[in-house]
């Protein structure tokens, strides 16, 4: 008994805000209207405006979590190595714009990539021909790639800076070249950084609507899209549910990956 | 030529990144209505806003919604990580376990979930459905936060308080809590900018009455992007960079005064 | 000639002077050890010599080749590092086998070297265990196998058995002359561990404050050391105010000793070590002191007592216990009496206040 009842409060959060929930949305999902017992909802996922959905959401949130891998490693070795004034506050600059409201950053896309936005106009100005990606998938990655590269970098950083000066010098010492060093030391020893970094810009891409409708003007439908569009207009939701359970096995794919790589924790966000 | 190179690479990030939020903060304070042409400087859509009571209330709402709930989350948090840590070893990883599915899990699935349970049982969508969904996604963080502080804690002092005849309580606020106030504070922090930044979770359980600066903007950027919405966005970002500023210079001060007593 | 020379080597970081025109010549097949306080420069002298760091002004030269700005991987040089930094992600074959994959060697010979590594640290068939099963104590020694599998020149060992605990440290010890002697090869070792110091070395180079103090046997070092600081460091000692009267008389707390150093002019204020096992205790009038003993602990083997005798309290060891309040009295025999000269320039000042 005794201090244990103090998570009294929290288990009532985790049964009520979690596992209620998680039960209702999939006693939705296996139902139909009636509240009959159906797979229906989720065999819809491969009709072919649905598959559609899903194999585009997926393949546009892994470019978009590739792209910020390759930006953010590099971005973490020079953050790391970096005596440029104090290195916390250099880590603040490339952090600082995860902390604003995604929607306004996602916003100022829009806002940047119009056809007759700021880009445009200043290509125009120097004479450059425009540039057309708003309304397409390319400005969807561009978006999913500025809203979650701050999500990578992090992890990735936190990883890096943990590693032990002395081993990188210990290889250094054996006689390993900086391209061996990377290879054999400073990758392997980054993956739980790697891991939750692909985790945290994977799952958001993968499941989100708002920069899809954002920077994609409703022509491009990712199975957010979908999902969403079953509460708010076409109102199935069953159908909704269905599919977000879909979506969640893709979800729990990944924490899986998180687990296996990721035992001590390390790479939070915070 | 390696370090230009590496000067370069972390200029284009940044130009990436501050971009578009410059940009914002430029045209807010432009007279003319489209972005197409600089016509003056004004202030003009920063009054606009202020007397924009559609816009107020949604300020007014994500405040006290992330006031709110990182404040009641704070509370659950570092309460539950004292009944986690005397709980057996199997028992907490399971407990630890659960905390981290609204973490990983997409907000979406989180969002309708418990739209979904609301209207199940009967509860209609209002501030407090909003309330409720953001205290639950808040407490992970709250302990994840505070959970390794409490780790890290000498259990020794906890008991040698005991020793010396202060009760449990007493104890525990004064020996325990300013051990774990970093992660106290943190942990609010965390929870309340998640608050401020959640739109998916909010979007589903509000009500229709009920918007919060996420689901404005995202109503709003529909029907075409005002002004207002800019000076909307240069003030929150010159908020939390305040905010970030002073935290961190604390932090360091605190870091400082650590050093120099090693 | 030598394998090994710093010339001249300055480096300061932010400022401070961590070493001055530091100058030391390092043989063949020597077991030499850089000791001091932390601080006093000798971590940095070991990363100078592995490459990771470069001087500010000096040269290192390799059997006369300059290398001071060839980088670590380059150097026939391998470290032990103070705390292991064996590689985590890989296994205890792979970390030994590290330098030799890099260096392109066949498997058989990867192999086969590897399992001899082992054997060298005694640690037979760890091939597949992982990093975190092992013990510290078995980390160092990994650490060392995986240095010493490249066929160095030179072993830089930078306070390998700082992190151990005692009795471990002692094996440890052992094991490293034995591994020295069974290589054949130079080790340069830096601790500030005197015992250490004193058991392991051919030679010892105290250093404080970026400068060589002194440079020696073990046994000059400890026996005839050159300045204050070297005998406070070195061991306990009783450091006196003394006069050298003349030739072979030093006055210390107004009484004349006879010692056996001369050339020190007369009338000239000095310092006087004298070890505390070398003050021989007698009955009061039988020695040149007469004091009490102020307090007596045993240590193991002996007892240490403090004697107040002529204004000064003496640090002595006996076998003979003499109670606390004891009259007695204190005598030193000329051969034991160490005197040095009083610090002259502020330089030599601060270094003699240090510790």
């Amino acid at each position: 008994m005794s201090k244990k009842i103090f998570s009294g409060p929290f288990l009532l959060f985790i049964i009520c805000g979690t596992i209620v929930p998680l039960g209702v949305i999939t006693f939705y999902g296996i139902t139909d209207r009636s509240g009959a017992f159906t797979l229906e909802n989720i065999t819809a996922i491969t009709t072919g405006e649905h598959m559609e959905a899903l194999l585009l959401a997926l393949g546009l949130a892994l470019i978009s979590t590739v792209i910020c891998l390759v930006i953010a490693f590099p971005l973490g070795l020079i953050l790391k190595d970096s005596k440029l004034g104090k290195k916390g506050f250099m880590v603040f600059i490339f952090i600082l714009p995860m902390w604003m409201n995604f929607l306004l950053r996602t916003m100022a896309w829009q806002v940047l990539l119009e056809r007759n936005g700021i880009i445009n106009q200043v290509l125009g100005l120097i004479g450059l021909p425009d540039l057309n990606i708003i309304n397409t998938p390319t400005a969807v990655v561009l978006g999913m790639v500025y809203d979650y590269l701050p999500f990578m970098i992090l992890p990735i950083y936190n990883a890096l800076i943990k590693i032990d000066k002395n081993v990188i010098e210990a290889a250094y010492d054996l006689g390993a070249g900086y391209r061996q060093v990377l290879q054999k030391i400073i990758i392997p020893l980054s993956v739980p950084g790697i891991v939750s970094g692909v985790t945290m810009v994977f799952v958001p891409s993968l499941t989100t609507f708002a920069v899809s409708n954002m920077l994609g003007g409703g022509k491009v439908n990712l199975i957010g899209n979908i999902i969403e569009q079953e509460f708010t207009a076409s109102s199935n939701w069953n159908l909704g549910a269905g599919l977000s359970l879909v979506m969640m096995i893709f979800i729990v794919i990944s924490m899986a990956f998180i687990e296996k790589f990721d035992r001590n924790g390390e790479g939070n966000i915070i | 030529m390696k370090k230009t190179f590496k000067g370069i690479y972390l200029a284009i990030i940044i130009l990436f990144l501050y971009m578009p939020i410059v940009t914002l903060m430029v045209l807010s304070f432009n007279e003319g209505k489209t972005m197409n042409a600089w016509v003056g400087f004004s202030l003009k859509w920063y009054k606009e806003m202020f007397e924009n009571r559609i816009i107020m209330e949604a300020l007014t709402n994500t405040l006290t919604i992330a006031f709110w709930a990182a404040t009641v989350a704070t509370i659950v948090g570092v309460t539950a990580c004292i009944g986690l840590n005397a709980m057996k070893e199997k028992h907490r990883s399971v407990f630890m376990g659960l905390n981290n599915i609204p973490l990983l899990n997409a907000d979406i699935v989180t969002g309708i979930s418990l739209m979904l349970s609301f209207l199940l049982f009967g509860i209609s969508l209002n501030y407090g459905t909003v309330l409720f969904a953001h205290i639950t996604f808040c407490i992970p963080y709250v302990i994840l936060s505070v959970m390794p502080k409490f780790r890290q804690l000498e259990n020794h002092t906890y008991e040698a308080a005991l020793d010396l005849g202060a009760s449990p309580a007493y104890a525990f606020f004064k020996v325990v809590l300013p051990d774990i106030m970093p992660g106290i504070i943190s942990g609010f922090l965390l929870s309340f900018t998640m608050s401020v930044d959640d739109f998916v979770i909010t979007h589903f359980t509000r009500g229709v009455g009920i918007n919060t600066i996420s689901t404005l903007i995202y109503s709003q950027v529909r029907v075409g992007i005002r002004p207002t919405l800019y000076a909307l966005s240069t003030i929150i970002f010159v908020a939390v960079l305040i905010v970030l500023i002073i935290v961190n210079v604390i932090s360091n001060k605190k870091e400082e005064t650590r050093h120099e007593k090693n | 000639m030598a394998l090994i020379e710093l010339l001249d080597i300055s480096k300061s970081f932010e400022g401070e002077t961590v070493l001055d025109e530091f100058n030391l010549k390092i043989k063949e097949n020597e077991f030499i050890t850089l000791l001091g306080p932390s601080g006093c420069g000798k971590t940095t002298t070991l990363r100078i010599l592995g490459g990771f760091e470069t001087p500010d002004t000096g040269k290192v030269l390799f059997q006369g080749q300059d290398i001071t700005n060839l980088a670590p991987n380059k150097r026939q040089i391998n470290t032990v590092f103070q705390k292991y930094a064996l590689f985590p992600n890989m296994n205890i074959a792979d970390n030994i086998a590290f330098g030799l994959k890099i260096s392109g060697k066949s498997k058989e010979y990867i192999k086969d070297k590897v399992k001899y590594a082992l054997k060298l640290v005694n640690l037979n068939g760890y091939e597949k265990r992982s990093v975190d099963s092992l013990s510290g104590g078995q980390q160092q020694r990994i650490a060392i196998a995986r240095a010493i599998v490249n066929e160095p020149r030179v072993l830089l060992l930078d306070e390998p058995l700082g992190a151990l605990d005692l009795k471990l440290r002692q094996e440890m010890q052992y094991e490293l002359i034995r591994l020295k002697n069974e290589l054949g090869i130079t080790f340069l070792y830096v601790t500030h561990d005197q015992e250490e110091a004193l058991t392991m070395s051919d030679k010892v180079v105290v250093m404080n404050q970026g400068y060589i103090q002194q440079m020696g046997t073990p046994e000059e070092i400890y026996n005839e050391p050159e300045n204050a600081f070297v005998a406070a460091f070195i061991g306990d000692s009783n450091i006196i105010d003394g006069i050298m009267m003349e030739d072979r008389m030093v006055k210390i707390c107004g009484q004349v000793f006879p010692c056996i150093d001369e050339g020190f002019g007369k009338k000239k204020p000095v310092d006087v070590v004298i070890r505390p096992e070398d003050i021989i205790i007698g009955k009061p009038g039988s020695g040149i002191l007469d004091g009490v003993v102020t307090s007596n602990v045993f240590i193991g083997v002996h007892y240490e007592m403090c004697i107040e005798a002529g204004g000064f309290e003496w640090l002595a060891q006996n076998t003979v216990s003499y109670p606390v309040g004891t009259a007695v009295s204190i005598d030193v025999a000329p051969e034991n009496i160490q005197i040095m000269n009083k610090p002259q320039s502020e330089d030599e000042e601060a270094l003699a206040l240090d510790e």
